[in-house]
């Protein structure tokens, strides 16, 4: 009888997903639907608000007022889009205090490309152009996501994240257009960037647990190796257009597919990465835990303050 | 802690005058008047409005989704509360 209704519920479930309507938070869902979505979106909000941290790094050295200016609404803006995520994963019935502390444990991960170090200036214009740009694809997609707060919180998130990679590559254009060790400054930057901005798609489809599953609730709408294309056809004529080249020497374009060819991904330095062994690892999550620990007086006495002045 | 974790907020937020509130999402704060604050700078970062209501989550109560269909049947089954539910002779163009 029990499994019978659930069945039932579950039919009706993904009748809705197939019919294109919209999950929202008081809806039946399966569990493993809730699991899935609790960790991506919490995923999702966690690498908003780690990837502060290595732009963070170069606010007090901005090369100018206007650069600083941008980098600060842009890193207002990650901890904007973080919140709008914590807001959206709170909607699944889970604590966000609990949220956060997943990520602290380790428990829950963060996008692998802020575990890289921000070595130069260079660095955070090949962020906003490359990172953003991978971002932004990944997250246009998810504009239509199954799930309600999840596709309304995307869809702010496109909005304002438009300026972010065009600020980068700003950046980047205004380095090739400089100095000979400018130029050098902005190559760099892209050979160290370009790949771990590959890997931010995720595994290979054949290698992917998730996506079957998260294509057929419709909480993913293209595979990763597809978004991953797109990113690279779109990305390769922005660099040619300002002379960078690109770090792969298999990088052709296919006239018969209509795309790019390019070379293997190493996923073998993802994994790690993912596994706690890149460059910042360590230093991401230590920042977050003392900013947590350290602003914690200032929640209790605003909550203190909160209960006194209570009528 | 837990227990002393911030209540959770819900924004609403008109983007011009003569527009309605419009619900936009939630926040954490511990008080009515930094829930405002944080709604300015949440939600806010781009002109998109001219005035905040922010309004405790607990305080809401929801109709259930569940019973939905039930529940707003009445509506739905009452057709002649529409206007194309009416035949009007040829020659009335505007009605």
């Amino acid at each position: 009888m029990e499994t019978q209704t659930q069945d039932k519920l579950a039919e009706k479930f993904q009748a809705k997903i197939d019919a294109d309507i919209k999950i929202e938070p008081n809806d039946w869902m399966p569990d493993t639907y809730r699991k899935t979505l609790i960790r991506q979106i919490s995923q999702h909000a966690h690498s908003e608000i780690v990837g502060m941290l290595p732009e963070g790094n170069w606010i007090t050295r901005a090369p100018s007022l206007r650069r600083k200016a941008v980098l600060l609404a842009k890193v207002q803006d990650e901890a904007g889009h973080g919140l709008y995520l914590y807001s959206a994963t709170e909607t699944l019935g889970v604590s966000r205090e609990d949220t956060i502390d997943d990520l602290h444990s380790g428990k829950v991960k963060y996008s692998s490309i802020f575990n890289y170090p921000t070595l130069t200036w260079a660095d955070i214009g090949a962020i906003g152009w490359l990172v953003d740009g991978a971002a932004i694809m990944n997250q246009v997609a998810l504009c239509r996501t199954s799930y309600g707060p999840y596709a309304r919180a995307m869809v702010k998130i496109c909005k304002e994240e438009s300026f972010h990679q065009r600020q980068g590559y700003e950046i980047m254009t205004t380095l090739m257009n400089g100095t000979e060790a400018q130029r050098e400054m902005a190559q760099d930057a892209m050979n160290r960037f370009w790949w771990p901005a590959l890997m931010m798609f995720g595994p290979s489809d054949a290698e992917s647990k998730h996506t079957e599953q998260s294509m057929r609730w419709r909480i993913k709408r293209h595979t990763n190796d597809e978004l991953r294309q797109s990113f690279v056809d779109a990305s390769v004529p922005q660099a040619e257009l300002i002379g960078l080249k690109i770090p792969d020497p298999n990088l052709v374009w296919n006239e018969a597919r209509g795309h790019y060819d390019f070379g293997a991904i190493d996923w073998e330095e993802f994994w790690q990465v993912v596994g706690g062994n890149g460059p910042c690892n360590k230093e991401r999550i230590e920042a977050r835990v003392k900013a947590k620990e350290e602003g914690e007086w200032v929640r209790e006495a605003a909550m203190a303050y909160a209960k006194k002045h209570k009528s | 802690m837990s227990t002393n974790e911030w209540p959770l907020w819900e924004v609403f937020i008109r983007s011009k005058q003569g527009l309605n509130h419009k619900h936009v999402g939630s926040l954490r704060a511990p008080d009515a008047e930094m829930a405002l604050q944080n709604a300015r700078d949440v939600y806010t970062r781009r002109s998109e409005g001219i005035s905040i209501w922010v309004v405790q989550s607990a305080l809401i109560t929801a109709s259930d989704p569940a019973d939905s269909e039930a529940y707003f049947e009445p509506s739905d089954s009452k057709v002649y509360r529409h206007p194309t539910f009416y035949d009007l002779p040829d020659g009335i163009e505007h009605m």
